[in-house]
């Protein structure tokens, strides 16, 4: 119960530490987001809509991909940005733009994959449609990716939660430097092992507050489709 | 008047031909009715013409130009409608946002077409919440927002009750007698009869008859249109 109150006390009264640490994994993990996403809908999208050879690898490597180990992404990216790495130069390991560099591999394929689940069924029924108007590639795919925007959303929330639950590419890349990559999974398991339970508590519960509040977020967005859903 | 022209033309799938040799010329005015049995190559036949699938052989042309070219010309009501996640109004954009126009324009022409189509007062609900004969209205002024010379009609009143099916065969009268060709693949033998100038009877995937509406009901010459008027298949 001392557990308890003593993390409960850290929240309320706005800890410093507390807020530089969730306000890091927010920026980490919402610019991740951002990135993957951007990139991730419309090739997802693509992936839909055109016959392209390699299509099938991509969504296999794409459904595969989406249980990625995030020790083994955190490997790769650091082996990348390691001094001796191809992108040894930048300097970037050991800091938030490593972290979201591995993050946004990691949610890249989810998106690629929800995208497309989301959009291929509208690509079945608008097929002819598209055509008979002689639609642009660009308006095609923006047509469906707007048309599926509730799902999309959803897919993308749920890259967003991915990355806000992960710890082992963040924690390998980033180092968890205090005050520099400190994030608050990373944090989770450095202060349990030390024995430094009442943060650790703070952090988890506002995790969880985070995962109620984007789940909640989600069922609003899914809901906020039904009325253009068919019921033929 | 709209000539079409198909020479030739034959279309093959699952190893199987199932539509042709054609070879047509039709000077289209009003209503042409497309009439024949289940899986008889109507919808391939009026996909073709359209110029949304390229025959396996022979050409097919809209006034002396490739079928492939000016396909926003010719609008299209498909079989299986696609109702848009969005609302009436802007399903019915949706031809317009392809040819660039926007903003104060394309909403008068919406307008327009929302007023013709009767759909004015659910402008702005979710498409999917219409009707089933709102949904087709909505289908066909989203297939003449774009004001084609040909109108493709792919059984649009299949599924509609009797009130639906003749409000949209009085929109779509009209909008022949504004000079617009329609080419209206139909099972419904009054409609043909009634709404129709001219007749083409498909059978296998070969025009077995061509003839104008009256000559094709009073005195049919290939043997499938006489068993398919008197009921058999």
């Amino acid at each position: 119960m001392q557990v308890f109150s003593e993390a409960w006390r850290l929240i309320a009264e706005w800890n410093a530490d507390l807020v530089m640490i969730v306000a890091l994994s927010l920026r980490v993990s919402l610019t991740a987001t951002v990135i993957a996403s951007l990139l991730a809908v419309p090739v997802g999208a693509a992936v839909a809509i055109w016959a392209f050879p390699g299509r099938r690898v991509v969504v296999v490597a794409a459904t595969s991909l989406m249980a990625l180990p995030p020790v083994v992404v955190g490997l790769f990216v650091y082996l990348l940005l390691s001094r001796s790495g191809p992108l040894g130069a930048f300097g970037l390991l050991f800091t938030p733009s490593a972290m979201i560099i591995a993050q946004s591999i990691l949610i890249f394929p989810i998106v690629v994959a929800l995208t497309r689940e989301a959009v291929l069924p509208l690509e079945r029924e608008y097929r002819l449609l598209v055509l008979s108007v002689d639609a642009s590639p660009w308006l095609h795919i923006r047509t469906l990716v707007w048309d599926a925007r509730f799902a999309v959303v959803t897919a993308v929330l749920a890259g967003f939660g991915r990355a806000l639950a992960e710890v082992g590419a963040v924690i390998i890349v980033g180092g968890n430097i205090n005050g520099v990559t400190r994030i608050m999974t990373t944090t989770i398991a450095l202060e349990t092992s030390k024995g430094n339970l009442e943060l650790a508590l703070a952090l988890g519960l506002i995790l969880i507050a985070i995962a109620l509040i984007l789940n909640g977020i989600t069922h609003a967005v899914v809901n906020m489709g039904r009325k253009y859903q068919m019921s033929r | 008047m709209t000539r079409l022209v198909l020479e030739q033309v034959s279309f093959s799938a699952g190893g199987k031909t199932r539509l042709g040799p054609i070879s047509l010329t039709l000077d289209l005015t009003g209503i042409t009715a497309v009439l024949g049995p289940n899986g008889a190559g109507k919808t391939l036949f009026l996909n073709v013409c359209h110029g949304l699938l390229t025959p396996e052989a022979g050409a097919v042309s809209w006034n002396d130009k490739p079928a492939a070219e000016g396909r926003r010309r010719r609008g299209f009501v498909f079989q299986n409608t696609a109702v848009m996640r969005r609302s009436v109004a802007d399903n019915i954009a949706f031809p317009l946002a392809a040819m660039g126009i926007r903003g104060e324009r394309q909403r008068e022409i919406v307008s327009r077409v929302l007023a013709r189509v009767q759909l004015l007062d659910r402008a702005h609900d979710p498409a999917a919440a219409l009707s089933g004969g709102e949904r087709q209205r909505m289908a066909l002024g989203r297939a003449i927002v774009a004001e084609p010379e040909v109108l493709f009609l792919d059984e649009p009143s299949a599924n509609l009750d009797p009130a639906s099916t003749a409000l949209l065969e009085s929109i779509v009268s009209d909008i022949a007698n504004d000079g617009v060709a329609v080419l209206w693949a139909t099972h419904d033998m009054k409609q043909a009869r009634t709404r129709s100038r001219h007749v083409l009877f498909i059978d296998n995937g070969r025009i077995v008859e061509s003839a104008r509406t009256g000559d094709f009901f009073s005195s049919p010459e290939a043997e499938p249109v006489r068993t398919y008027l008197n009921g058999g298949v």
